[in-house]
């Protein structure tokens, strides 16, 4: 289990990277945190021959509030995110997700663009930006756009992202006052990769007990983040009340195709993605109304 | 284009205190570097994959998986390993004195990972719970001890820490 | 007051070094201009090789040699059949490196011998195989069909043994009785899984002459006899060192192929070689264990008591039998277990499939034993509607009964005849501790009324330890005072080197400290057998303790001599033997050391040697220099350990995920040496059982793809996931050794399965359902409590 031969840059600007990156094309992977990438060298299922090393690109690293979002910094680590002050206030969905990504001596190294442009179905990150409707900006030599979540991932380990492109940065957009999240998963053990993982933002009206908006995001249960649409639409008008959760758990159900694997069947998961998702519903719910209360 | 890149580099680390210089190749996994270029082979091997936890180290003081890492990327930057955690040849380290008296370990091939986790956890956690403690070494394997006596290990660590600072 | 060592929660001599990181374990080990090994390894379950090409490999930069079957010389032979049985009349072991046929994924093919391990790995992906793909066989349950594949077409048949037990009158009793229950009970595949891997480092040592091997072995001196007998060397020009090993669990003891092939390789290339397992490799090179498919059933009269047994199971074998049919052969020995089963008809076979081979895995075949008695137990305690702990209270031998004999002959051949214990008591003090009429009468049914699933279980059982052949030690007092104390046996973390120290102090009244235990080397000590099946503490320790004995008897009558008085009037105390109410009239062990050997001592000190008249030979025929003893200890039979535990859980039935809530043991292994050691062996044992109860499973598909080769996807245990365990003692001393005690290196892993099943099937009682297999998972768990969505 030792990487097989390949080549080792370290750009000294973001500029420099993505020109190398443009040059070297499918042969080239980026080095970000590692934590996906540096096992599958070990294993050698992927064979870059050359890798453009971006950890020591202090502008790809930072939390700030911009343009009623949190722009994440692509080399920002998972540790940082989940000790961020602006991220617990302005995006408690993503404080209480993080939480659940592998272990904290993963967290320490893993960084949030790795993760989005790893793109595992399973992976907690991704089922958040999707679930807050966010932005993935990408960067070349030909430019940068902005790509929606929802557009971002495509598949399996499969995103918008060119060969040439980085990511450089992620947003997460801030929500309306009224609204609460939950984030809630289930794993074979503690620190795994979801079978099921569901994030939930639920918007009240004025009356605080009629849903104006929901979103519910769901990981592990597809080849990539999976939203919830069907669903989300019969929530809007709702009481915020356990009907309407249990009602949405067997939307969800319905909408969702989930493969099985050797650790859980179709069936399962299916299953399961309702009760994450009435249980996520109702807590979101219960946060926003003490939002609304405080 | 002449390719970019190479495939050996010099690298300057410093490794408990000390500062080492050497050529590497670049493919060369920070573990392997620790323990078979330096010789501190206190840092475990045991799943190349970064889930055993065993070769768990502190990279500029947070824990890191060394196999989950190219020795290149520590090049400039503070390792330390459980060669370093002793205060000097006769005073263990309170989290080694802890795993002493408390058995904590047993075949000792998961311990240097986890002492290095808990110094790191340790430090930010004075005066943790024990599910704090659980939470804190899920990251780490242990296939003798079945964790109790490492978490009581930890937790009479964490007094002996607090005591001493008192 | 003598000072008591024995018995005593000393710390372990054994963790300093290992908690400053200057443990040795062998990948540690960097010899100059040491060379590196992988291993091509079979991608296919079962293939017949048409070619092999190396030749781009061998041109690949670093690489020294790459061998095939072709180039192995003396390991060219097939590997030792470890343990021949009489009902094992098919079996089979591999070629070092495939020769014309593979029969796992994983299979040993071709050896790369590079620069590094790096550069070797590159070469192993330059080498080609033309393969010509066979049948595979995975499912045992079709092995065993007419018309299956056979994974040893020569064999003419995939059943490598048939074994039948009987004890009573098997028939008779099913005919008479008032009940009879059946049930099917499955124990899925699993493997030891430490977190060191397998390693060797070998060196021919020009100096010496002799072939120096580090090898992660739990038999040093298995594997240095084998390698003196394939190479033609003398014993004494091989040594092997098991030095600090990262865990064994059973898959360490074999002798399997890279064992003979890198100390080749050092020979043949005369520099040092190592080989590191990595953990791809283990998951398919080293042994499994546990897949087990049992149909039982148990015969009861009205009130519960057992008539008879009946059991048939087949046993996953894997691809070869190099260990031959331990694990069944326990399995059906130890299936009563605490119980008196007067009628009992138990029969096996042993299927060969194309996996890994089995051998034995902590617990080797008695976690099996134990889920399919304690699951017959609690069905019939269910249909009978008594309490789980009246049936087993019902059926237990009583303390008076011992000796007693199960009727069947035990793996090390001598009769299943249990020594002493106290089943009775040990429940009873189970219950004392759970609470348990309380948690049956109230906890559980408050909680069950909040609408929780919590379910109660409890389960017994026994554990034979402590067998032989034999073990030795040799124990020495040092002129510096030091005691000197070599076993053949390795440790991989049961605290060897403290508990015999112990008994070593104990018995001499020195310092624990003083006492230095060597082991796991064959330059130390050259007979025995090794670590394995819960037997260091029973037999090495009781030769430890034997040769100690010898040292004091010795060390008392020279101080007779050199004192003058007779051997009565003497004492061993604080590290001295002096006379009887004048302390000052005696010697330091160390003193009697100087003392036996007529030699000047340059630095002795302490100790003026008078000047003797001559009287004859310096040394006097039938006496040593030294103090100094080498004693062999074989037991009888096994010694029989027992214990019971109970768990309460909670199911999440929505999801499938379980919590347990509270788990109690309560153990017996004889007079205890460190209860520190043994509660540490009983909780790693219970997590592993966790492991086999819940998360632990290897999936094989069809092809004999092994589908979650990765600690991602082979889920071990974290500390989130297993309970706090409250241990309590009971002590059985057992009659047959010098110290009382029994093994307890499996202990925990026993009756974990059937006490979590027993306790997740209370927890759904509601639900109808009989747990009959395990591991289980929430994917189970929610189909058993959703039978109308999945």
């Amino acid at each position: 289990m030792k990487p097989p031969r390949f080549r080792y840059y370290v750009p000294h600007s973001v500029e420099e990277a993505l020109a190398v990156l443009a040059e070297a094309a499918e042969e080239a992977k980026p080095l970000a945190g590692g934590q996906s990438l540096i096992p599958m060298l070990n294993m050698r299922l992927v064979r870059p021959s050359l890798l453009v090393d971006l950890n020591g690109l202090q502008e790809l690293s930072g939390i700030e509030l911009s343009d009623g979002a949190i722009v994440v910094r692509a080399m920002t680590r998972h540790r940082a995110v989940e000790q961020s002050p602006v991220v617990a206030e302005h995006a408690p969905l993503l404080a209480e997700a993080i939480r659940w990504v592998g272990h904290l001596p993963i967290r320490t190294r893993g960084t949030i663009g790795g993760s989005v442009a790893h793109a595992d179905p399973a992976a907690e990150l991704p089922g958040v930006l999707v679930a807050l409707e966010g932005m993935v900006q990408l960067r070349s030599q030909r430019g940068h756009r902005l790509v929606s979540a929802e557009d971002f991932f495509i598949d399996l380990l499969t995103t918008a992202a060119e060969p040439d492109e980085l990511v450089t940065e992620v947003r997460f957009p801030l929500l309306p006052a009224g609204t609460g999240t939950a984030w809630l998963e289930v794993a074979r053990r503690h620190g795994d990769y979801a079978l099921v993982g569901v994030g939930a933002v639920v918007s009240l009206a004025e009356d605080f007990t009629t849903i104006a908006e929901a979103r519910v995001s769901l990981i592990g249960v597809g080849g990539r983040p999976v939203r919830a649409r069907l669903t989300e639409s019969a929530l809007r008008g709702q009481p915020a009340a356990a009907e309407s959760w249990r009602a949405a758990a067997a939307t969800v159900r319905r909408e969702i195709d989930p493969a099985g694997d050797i650790h859980a069947s179709a069936e399962y998961r299916r299953y399961v993605a309702g009760v994450l998702t009435e249980r996520a519903l109702a807590l979101a719910a219960e946060r926003a109304q003490e939002g609304a209360r405080r | 284009m002449t390719a970019v890149g190479t495939e050996r580099r010099t690298i300057r680390v410093v490794v408990n205190g000390v500062a080492y210089e050497r050529d590497v190749e670049v493919r060369l996994l920070l573990s392997d570097f620790l323990r078979h270029e330096l010789g501190l082979t206190g840092t475990h091997v045991g799943c190349e994959h970064g889930v055993c936890g065993a070769c768990t180290v502190l990279f500029d003081g947070e824990p890191v998986r060394s196999c989950l890492l190219i020795a290149v990327q520590a090049d400039g930057h503070v390792i330390e390993t459980v060669e370093g955690l002793a205060v000097d040849e006769t005073e263990l380290h309170p989290l080694q004195r802890a795993f002493w008296e408390k058995h904590g370990l047993q075949c000792g091939y998961c311990t240097p990972g986890m002492l290095m986790v808990l110094k790191a956890f340790l430090t930010e956690h004075p005066d943790p719970t024990e599910e704090e403690v659980r939470e804190a070494i899920s990251g780490n394997l242990c296939r003798c001890t079945g964790y109790q006596k490492i978490v009581e290990a930890a937790l009479y660590a964490a007094q002996l820490m607090r005591q001493s600072r008192e | 007051m003598p000072t008591r060592v024995f018995g005593e929660p000393i710390k372990r001599a054994e963790d300093p070094r290992l908690l400053t990181g200057r443990g040795r374990y062998v990948d540690d080990i960097d010899l100059p201009g040491q060379l590196h090994v992988a291993f091509l390894r079979s991608p296919l379950a079962h293939a017949r090789i048409r070619s092999i090409d190396v030749s781009a490999a061998r041109d690949m930069p670093g690489v020294v040699a790459v061998w095939t079957y072709a180039e192995i010389g003396p390991c060219q032979r097939r590997m030792p059949l470890l343990i021949p049985h009489p009902d094992l009349t098919h079996p089979f072991t591999r070629y070092a490196l495939a020769k014309d046929e593979v029969n796992h994924v994983g299979e040993p093919v071709a050896m790369v011998i590079a620069e590094s391990r790096y550069l070797a790995e590159d070469a192993v992906e330059a080498i080609t195989v033309e393969w010509e793909e066979l049948p595979v066989v995975v499912d045992i349950e079709r092995a065993v069909q007419p018309g299956a594949p056979l994974v040893h077409e020569e064999l003419g048949t995939n059943v490598a043994a048939h074994y039948v037990g009987i004890v009573g009158d098997p028939e008779d009793a099913f005919s008479r009785a008032a009940h009879v229950f059946r049930e099917r009970l499955v124990i899925e595949r699993s493997a030891g899984m430490p977190i060191e891997t397998r390693a060797i480092v070998a060196v021919w040592n020009e100096v010496e002459g002799v072939l120096e091997v580090w090898d992660t072995t739990q038999a040093p001196i298995v594997i240095r006899n084998a390698l003196a007998a394939l190479f033609g060397l003398a014993p004494t020009q091989v040594r092997v060192v098991a030095p600090d090993v990262g865990g064994g669990f059973g898959c360490k003891i074999m002798v399997y192929p890279e064992e003979v092939l890198i100390p080749y390789a050092a020979l043949t290339l005369r520099r040092p070689v190592k080989w590191t397992e990595d953990r791809l490799e283990h998951f398919v090179g080293t042994n499994h264990e546990r897949l087990q498919i049992h149909d039982a059933e148990i015969a009861v009269d009205a009130d519960g008591h057992i008539l008879g047994i009946r059991d048939r199971f087949l046993h996953d074998a894997g691809a070869y039998t190099p260990y031959g049919i331990i694990v069944p052969i326990i399995t059906a020995c130890q299936l009563p277990g605490p119980y008196k089963v007067p009628n009992y008809h138990v029969e096996f076979r042993a299927v060969y499939s194309n996996t890994v081979p089995v051998s034995p895995y902590r617990g080797a075949g008695r976690p099996h034993a134990a889920f399919v008695m304690e699951r017959l137990l609690d069905r019939v305690a269910d249909a009978l509607g008594l309490d789980r702990a009246e049936v087993r209270r019902r059926n237990f031998i009583q303390p008076h009964e011992f000796p007693y004999d199960v009727g069947l002959i035990f793996q090390d051949g001598a009769p299943t005849r249990y020594d002493s214990g106290n089943y009775p008591g040990m429940l009873e003090l189970l219950l004392q501790q759970m609470d348990y009429d309380r948690l049956v009468r109230e906890e559980l049914p408050r909680l069950r009324a909040e609408g929780r699933f919590v379910g109660v279980g409890i389960a017994c059982y026994i554990e034979g330890t402590g067998i032989g052949p034999y073990e030795g030690a040799t124990v020495r007092v040092e002129p510096t005072g030091q005691v000197y104390v070599a076993t053949g046996m390795p440790q991989q973390g049961q605290a060897h080197k403290t508990i015999l120290a112990q008994i070593v102090a104990q018995e001499l009244q020195v310092p624990f400290e003083a006492v230095q235990v060597y082991e796991g080397d064959t330059a130390h000590f050259q007979f025995g057998s090794g670590t394995y099946a819960s037997r260091s503490a029973v037999v090495c320790g009781s030769a430890v303790a034997l040769a100690a004995r010898k040292v004091r008897e010795q060390g008392l009558q020279l101080a007779a001599e050199e004192l003058e008085v007779a051997v009565e009037d003497l004492v061993v105390e604080d590290g001295r033997v002096f006379v009887r109410g004048a302390p000052e009239r005696g010697f330091t062990w160390g003193q009697l050391a100087q003392l036996a050997n007529p030699l000047r001592y340059a630095y002795a000190g302490d100790l003026v040697v008078r000047p003797r008249p001559w009287t004859g030979p310096t040394l006097p025929p039938g006496k040593q220099p030294t103090l100094e003893a080498t004693e062999y200890y074989s037991p009888p039979h096994a010694t029989w350990a027992s214990g019971a535990v109970g768990v309460v859980v909670e199911v999440d039935i929505e999801t499938g995920q379980l919590l347990f809530r509270n788990l109690w043991v309560v153990h017996d292994c004889g007079t205890v040496i460190n209860p520190l050691v043994v509660e540490g062996q009983i909780h790693g044992g219970i997590a592993q059982g966790i492991g086999g109860a819940f998360y632990e499973k290897l999936h094989y598909d069809e092809n004999g793809q092994l589908l979650n080769a990765s600690f991602v996807d082979f889920l071990i245990p974290t500390a989130k996931e297993i309970p706090w365990m409250q241990v309590t003692h009971q002590e059985t001393p057992s009659p047959l050794n010098p110290l009382g005690v029994k093994g307890v290196g499996e202990a925990g892993a026993i009756p974990t399965p059937a006490v979590v099943a027993a306790a997740v099937e209370d927890a759904l009682r509601s639900f109808g359902v009989r747990i009959t297999r395990v591991p289980l998972d929430p994917d189970q768990l929610w189909r058993m409590t959703h039978p109308e969505t999945s």
